[in-house]
């Protein structure tokens, strides 16, 4: 927080800070954007070389058949039969479960794919197309995604952020961490998921809030949420930092009504097909909420999976009442951080908000599987500069919690591959400087430190090369579940706690954000 | 974990730690690529593998299983040999010699590529020596301009061939060579030489240089060393051909190393002088057959590919190898007198590199893949001063451009392009940083102005001119013009790239013969 920025430019005289990527950052913020992006995209590009989810594995395949499936039903369909089941749509064979702006994004892709090469989206016929032309083209519907709402938004967050503070090495270090995120790069463009419009739209919400920009926010967050359901997980703290500095304004409702508006009237639009009648809406809105599919899907490191080694929660509640269970943990737990935005609301508590938040979704939610990790890892992300050990340890764990999915997805290269392209971008010479050295860790503390990364990487070795005991097929998975849990839980007790300490410090530092 | 990162700058580990860097990083990338086409050359290699595993040396210049016959210096299938060994452990087929026969397998392509990746370590430490004495800023810039090489991806790690490792061997050599250690240079030439013959363009330069150095400190002391020099060169050729004679299969070999037969031209016209003369001629035998003169059309063609006996020019005289021997001592030859009169060693890796320049406008059967030779060294020389960085800037994107059509997949399609951006843009940021530092070392007086790294409007009208080329080949011409004239893409590039290498033989030449 406390970085000069007069500091950068007495150090380029000198011309002894000539390490690194000097080069990189001598320009303007623009300049060293442009090379990361086009460098984060060659990443992608060459990401997307490898297999998807589900590659040659009828009859279900993966989330690769499933976002294909979706082009050709609604490229061929009207929109008020997206949702419903019929002999044209068979919900059963992967039927669509997102808001309405996936599909539209489906549709779009779809025409796209028709252009170019129309078997593969062809009504029944190309159910488990697959193909050289066809993957190609699935690929560079996610490429030009990510160019579209994830690069820009980035941008966006980055100039509004980090204009004027900080070194410029520093910034472009934040750069290369959000754009290079590995966690996001594999689900995406290895394993096929289309999070870059979701979050991109999210942090563009974000970059919109920093800047004063209220509605514009509620407009993007809200086209976020109609992506992807998941993006709620940020909901709390969107809604109580706006709550929250509504009720500081000279008049609190209608503050809170004209961001009501907005919010109902992007929801009318993007629902609009569906408004018709309650029994088309309604029938939407329950494909949205799949609580058949379970508490909890494979062995994800949130709350319930990693309990139930020890209280069989599916068998000692029902559904219902684990839905309840569930909403309760999770409002519990983002309790504090939305009453600390709420009684005080600033920039870094909102970061803070949206990291606690996500989190105690991740480990307290309903239906959460691995890939949810990605939600909380996005705020600590852009967090990166404030909590440089916190985001590498996050990283590292929601890494290691998405192995067994990637050896699943024969995606094991790009993993190592993008494991360890991260720590280098992390520890990149002259990129990111260490303002707050480290007093010395413990001694303790740094073995145990040390400890637990041996850990992880013994648990992936033992995970490729030994068969687990008959007996408990699913030990080593249960194992990295324990070890990512533990951690996550730890991080988000510290994240919490360092949200509240910011109320110690905001008299100062509130009047310093606002000037900004 | 935390304590490893100090500084890098004034920390004597920082140097090599920041050189390791960019080696590391790019091999994250060299990793991703790995899936990616790779063309008959993966497989001329493998073969390698297998008949320097399967047969007795004395074999292995004669066996004929495969088509894609040893026809590389003895080092290089001592090299092969060595990599088997591994191969074999890890999976026998590859090193059967039929059964291995266009072997496709996962392990096969990871074996192959790890080892072009971890080759690539000898260009790095080579780049590490070469670049030793220079300070920070260059080094790091001179890395980053290597390690961002599109040619060096798109050959080697795409393609795949070795051209990294034995570039390295080379630029150990002029490493050698510019610290003065003339005699440890001079052997490590004659390695390379029995690596791979095409490195032998400079072989003139090298001889020149080192005799006219010997002779320097008197002729009796002088005498001594070019005898001592003469034995280590005749002891590495020993080493590599000796075997060879002794088992009688000399004759085979030197035929192997040297296929007649071959054209003038490849079947994609490397952009060399040679592209001008075919044009020419194409040109003056159109006119004079709209004139009314009775011209014969050749029997054999470029486009085809292979050329026989027969001459394919209607009008211009046709060239045989001598000719074009001759025009390439011709060329190298300002650079000869200059290393005769002045041995200088700051100046070899120019001269080097001009010879290979020369070796590939005037060359017999010069593959595109050739300009590597002296890109690569080029990049040590473009930091002496602005015009190198200008001309360097203008030649790598020629070179790596002329590159595009090895990879002619859609696959490949974004990655070269990707690969090309990136290194403009960070030759371009690289540069520029580097001008104004010295801008601002040097003091502030108006000699100084014009100083800054901008490309002259030629040269930036000639770049945007390659964006012409790509639109037309890539998008209007299978538009307009559908499957006529196929070859019309790959002549336009060759002809617009031959202008930009002619420029920069042209630049290096004056260059060269100004030099004090």
């Amino acid at each position: 927080m406390g970085k000069s920025t007069g500091k950068k430019v007495m150090k380029k005289e000198d011309g002894d800070d000539c390490d690194g990527w000097w080069w990189l950052v001598h320009k303007n913020i623009g300049a060293s954007f442009l090379c990361i992006a086009v460098f984060a995209f060659l990443v992608r590009v060459a990401v997307s070389f490898h297999p998807y989810s589900g590659a040659g594995n009828p009859p279900k395949y993966g989330d690769y058949e499933a976002q294909r499936h979706w082009m050709e039903i609604t490229l061929n369909l009207p929109a008020k039969e997206w949702y419903r089941n019929s002999t044209t749509n068979d919900l059963n064979y992967w039927g669509l479960d997102y808001p309405p702006l996936t599909a539209y994004q489906s549709y779009v892709h779809g025409l796209f794919l028709r252009i170019f090469h129309p078997e593969s989206v062809s009504l029944f016929t190309s159910r488990g197309h697959e193909s050289y032309f066809g993957k190609l083209l699935m690929r560079w519907t996610v490429l030009s995604s990510d160019i579209l709402f994830l690069f820009p938004a980035v941008f966006c967050f980055v100039v509004v952020y980090y204009t004027g503070r900080g070194r410029r090495s520093d910034i472009a270090w934040l750069i290369a961490m959000i754009l290079l995120n590995p966690c996001l790069i594999l689900i995406d463009h290895g394993h096929f998921q289309y999070n870059c419009i979701s979050l991109g739209l999210t942090i563009g919400a974000v970059a919109a809030i920093l800047s004063d920009k209220e509605l514009v926010a509620c407009v993007l967050f809200s086209l976020a949420l109609n992506h992807k359901q998941m993006s709620a997980y940020f909901a709390p703290a969107f809604f109580s930092h706006l709550l929250g500095k509504c009720l500081r304004r000279r008049n609190p409702i209608l503050e809170v009504s004209k961001l009501g508006l907005v919010v109902v009237g992007t929801f009318a639009i993007v629902w609009w097909p569906y408004l018709h009648s309650m029994d088309a809406f309604l029938g939407v809105l329950s494909r949205l909420a799949p609580f058949e599919r379970g508490l909890y899907e494979d062995y994800v490191a949130n709350f319930w999976c990693t309990t139930s080694v020890l209280i069989k929660w599916k068998r000692l509640f029902t559904i219902k009442s684990m839905k309840l269970l569930s909403l309760w943990a999770t409002i519990l737990t983002c309790l504090p951080s939305m009453i600390q935005q709420i009684w005080s609301p600033s920039n870094l508590g909102f970061l803070y908000g949206l990291l606690n938040s996500s989190f105690s979704f991740y480990l307290f939610s309903f239906q959460v599987h691995e890939k949810s990790i990605l939600l909380p890892l996005l705020p600590a992300t852009l967090l990166a500069l404030e909590e440089p050990f916190h985001f590498r340890w996050l990283t590292h764990y929601a890494l290691l919690s998405m192995f067994p999915l990637m050896c699943r997805d024969k995606l094991i290269l790009p993993y190592v591959a993008l494991f360890a392209l991260f720590y280098l971008l992390y520890y990149a010479p002259g990129g990111r400087e260490d303002t707050r050295k480290m007093q010395s860790p413990s001694s303790l503390r740094s073995f145990m430190l040390s400890f637990l990364v041996l850990c992880s990487l013994f648990l992936h070795l033992v995970y490729i090369t030994l068969h687990p005991p008959d007996k408990y097929p699913f030990l080593f998975e249960a194992v990295i579940m324990l070890l990512c849990f533990s951690q996550f839980i730890l991080l988000t007790i510290y994240t919490n706690a360092k949200q509240w300490m910011l109320l110690k410090h905001s008299t100062l530092m509130d009047k310093d954000k606002k000037l900004v | 974990m935390e304590e490893k990162l100090q500084r890098p700058h004034k920390n004597p580990g920082g140097t090599l730690q920041s050189m390791a860097w960019y080696a590391l990083v790019a091999a994250c990338i060299k990793l991703l690529l790995i899936p990616s086409y790779h063309s008959t050359d993966f497989e001329v290699h493998r073969n390698w593998l297998a008949l320097t595993h399967s047969l007795p040396l004395s074999q292995w210049y004669s066996d004929e299983t495969s088509p894609w016959t040893l026809d590389y210096p003895p080092f290089f299938a001592y090299f092969e040999r060595f990599l088997s060994i591994f191969a074999n452990l890890i999976d026998p087929t590859i090193v059967n010699l039929r059964q291995g026969l266009n072997y496709n397998s996962n392990t096969v392509i990871y074996f192959q590529r790890m080892t072009v990746i971890v080759s690539d370590l000898c260009l790095f430490f080579a780049l590490y020596r070469l670049t030793a004495k220079l300070d920070s800023g260059k080094r790091n810039l001179i890395w980053v301009l290597v390690a961002s090489s599109p040619g060096l991806f798109i050959v080697d790690h795409v393609h795949f061939q070795y051209n990294g490792f034995l570039l390295g061997i080379l630029l150990l050599s002029l490493s050698f060579l510019e610290e003065g250690r003339d005699l440890m240079g001079g052997f490590v030439f004659a390695v390379l030489l029995c690596f791979k013959h095409l490195f032998a363009v400079a072989a003139p330069v090298y001889f020149v240089f080192l005799l006219s150095r010997f002779c320097r400190g008197g002729f009796l002391k002088g005498f001594g060393r070019v005898l001592v020099m003469g034995a280590v060169v005749a002891l590495v050729f020993a080493a590599a051909f000796g075997p060879f004679v002794y088992y009688g299969q000399i004759q085979q070999v030197i035929h192997r190393m040297f296929p007649f037969g071959r054209g003038l031209c490849h079947a994609y016209w490397a952009p060399n002088f040679w592209v001008f003369y075919i044009i020419l001629d194409k040109g003056l035998a159109f006119l004079l057959r709209n004139l009314g003169f009775n011209i014969q059309a050749p029997a054999a063609s470029f486009t085809g590919g292979l050329v026989g006996d027969s001459s394919p020019f209607a009008i211009l005289p046709s060239i045989t190898p001598l000719t074009t021997f001759i025009m390439v001592v011709l060329a190298i030859s300002p650079a000869l007198i200059k290393a005769c009169r002045n041995p200088r060693p700051e100046m070899i890796t120019r001269w080097v590199a001009y010879a290979y320049t020369c070796g590939f406008i005037f060359g017999w059967h010069v593959h595109e893949k050739a300009s590597l030779h002296f890109v690569i060294p080029l990049a040590i020389v473009a930091m002496q001063s602005l015009e190198d960085a200008k001309h360097y800037f203008l030649l790598s994107i020629v070179s790596s451009y002329s590159l595009f059509p090895l990879l002619f997949e859609a696959q490949e399609y974004p990655i070269k392009v990707l690969l090309l951006l990136l290194h403009s843009i960070v030759m371009w940021l690289a540069f520029s940083a580097h001008s104004t530092k010295n801008g601002v070392i040097n003091a502030t007086a108006p000699a100084n102005k014009g100083r800054d790294f901008v490309i002259g409007w030629i040269g930036k009208i000639y770049l945007l001119g390659l964006l012409v080329v790509e639109i037309w080949g890539q998008f209007l011409h299978p538009y307009l013009l559908g499957s006529r004239f196929p070859f019309v893409p790959l002549m336009l590039i060759s002809v617009y790239c031959a202008f930009g290498i002619m420029y920069s033989w042209v630049w290096q030449l004056k260059r060269i013969i100004r030099s004090s």
